[in-house]
């Protein structure tokens, strides 16, 4: 078992969302939810993160954030696309500054559907998360030995 | 103290003060969850995350901050050794400083803006703790007759309500110290600070699992201080300091959750006010009386 898996923290990234996914994140984190229970840890900083967590879809102009955001995480790391947005672009995959899904700028393991994502969804999609998490770490191990 | 003496304090501290340091700090997050009306995380969460810092790549902003942080280490340990082994109080701060001083020059050696001004708000927090932890020594050996620890637990001098100014000051130095809202300017393991993780922030790996265990060893140290207020050598009283200790601790839990944070002037000045009023006043009544 990685003790990656009992300690995920999480930088929770907005990318061109309309706020609702980004809410439904952050209500994770209150009483009724309280993903603390698992270990997680909403953090600021992409050097501590584990799991990078995007709402919306990727525009021009947050491209290069969303690229060095991933880039300054060390590996093993997750990114999971919250939202349809998220996924593909959603409702404003045609507007003339959004390029789509956050999967067209870094790779994407999980994806969470729904608009908003409701709060169960974005636990149940980091759980799945942590299971490409044990994944990659046990990859890390082995190419260590 | 024998040679033999020295090495059986070294290895015990080293390998108790961990694993007491890590429950404590389990605690705290559960207290916190609780106090928020949530479950929180299991009790030995700390320990998950520094064994997760472990496991992660390790990534280094430049190659003198992993030196600085592992000096940090070394040294907070020593203290603690030192302390223990009832060596000279000053001593122990003096190196206790002296482990504060690597972790800011790790802090101020990484590029990130948010690290150094951590870096900088740590340093006006240490101008605030100091003069406290300073006047706490200078008390005691007025009490006692001895910056000696040993002699300070031997005297039978404690304890005594003569000190009790002092007590009180340190128990606010300490929440400075420990870094518990409201003055975690520096970094603070609360989520989204105006910081980020401050002083840490480009810290990660084993790097950072280094400072949080370092962290471990330093509460026990500091939470031992608190019991020499009223150590006297005797079972009973060692048994109630650490009560003491652990009520002093949960206290400053509460503090961390009830209060927002300050500016660091007022950090300062809050500091310096109470090292004035309840330090110097507590060194003039055992002066004077
Ligand atoms: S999926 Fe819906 S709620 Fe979420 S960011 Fe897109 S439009 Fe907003």
């Amino acid at each position: 078992m990685a003790y990656t898996t009992k300690s995920p923290w999480i930088l929770h990234y907005d990318a061109s969302s309309c706020n609702g996914c980004d809410i439904e994140v952050l209500a994770c984190l209150t009483p009724l939810y309280d993903v603390e229970r698992f270990g997680i840890i909403n953090t600021g900083d992409p050097k501590q993160a584990d799991i990078l967590l995007i709402t919306g879809a990727v525009n021009d102009q947050n491209k290069n954030v969303v690229k060095q955001l991933y880039e300054q995480m060390p590996d093993p790391k997750v990114v999971v696309a919250v939202g349809i947005c998220a996924c593909s672009g959603g409702v404003f995959r045609d507007c003339y500054n959004i390029l789509g899904g956050v999967d067209t700028v870094i790779p994407v393991d999980v994806y969470v559907p729904g608009c908003a994502a409701r709060p169960e969804s974005i636990i149940d999609g980091v759980v799945k998360g942590l299971a490409v998490l044990e994944e990659k770490t046990n990859k890390m191990k082995e190419a260590k030995r | 103290m024998s040679d033999l003496d020295w090495i059986i304090v070294a290895l015990v501290y080293a390998v108790l003060a961990p694993l007491a340091g890590c429950i404590l700090a389990g605690v705290d997050r559960k207290i916190s969850a609780r106090m928020q009306g949530r479950r929180g995380p299991p009790l030995l969460q700390p320990y998950y995350d520094v064994r997760k810092f472990c496991e992660k790549e390790q990534i280094t902003s430049n190659g003198v901050q992993d030196f600085y942080v592992g000096c940090y280490l070394l040294f907070v340990i020593i203290t603690g050794i030192l302390f223990f082994a009832g060596q000279d109080l000053l001593l122990v701060i003096f190196t206790l400083t002296l482990g504060e001083t690597f972790l800011i020059l790790a802090a101020y050696s990484s590029g990130s803006p948010f690290s150094q001004i951590g870096a900088q708000r740590e340093l006006y927090a240490a101008m605030a703790f100091e003069p406290i932890f300073l006047l706490m020594a200078i008390c005691l050996y007025l009490q006692t007759g001895s910056f000696s620890v040993s002699d300070i637990v031997w005297s039978g001098e404690l304890p005594s309500i003569m000190v009790i100014g002092a007590f009180l000051a340190f128990v606010i130095g300490l929440t400075i110290k420990m870094r518990k809202s409201p003055f975690d300017l520096s970094m603070s393991h609360h989520a989204h600070q105006d910081l980020v993780r401050g002083m840490t922030t480009e810290f990660s790996g084993r790097t950072l699992a280094m400072i949080e265990v370092s962290h471990w060893y330093e509460n026990i140290m500091l939470l031992g201080m608190v019991a020499l207020f009223i150590a006297d050598g005797t079972i009973l009283m060692t048994v109630l300091g650490i009560i003491l200790a652990v009520i002093v601790y949960i206290l400053e839990i509460a503090i961390d959750n009830g209060f927002a944070r300050m500016t660091w002037q007022n950090a300062l000045k809050s500091g310096w006010v109470v090292a004035l009023v309840l330090g110097v006043l507590n060194v003039a009544v055992l002066l004077y009386l």
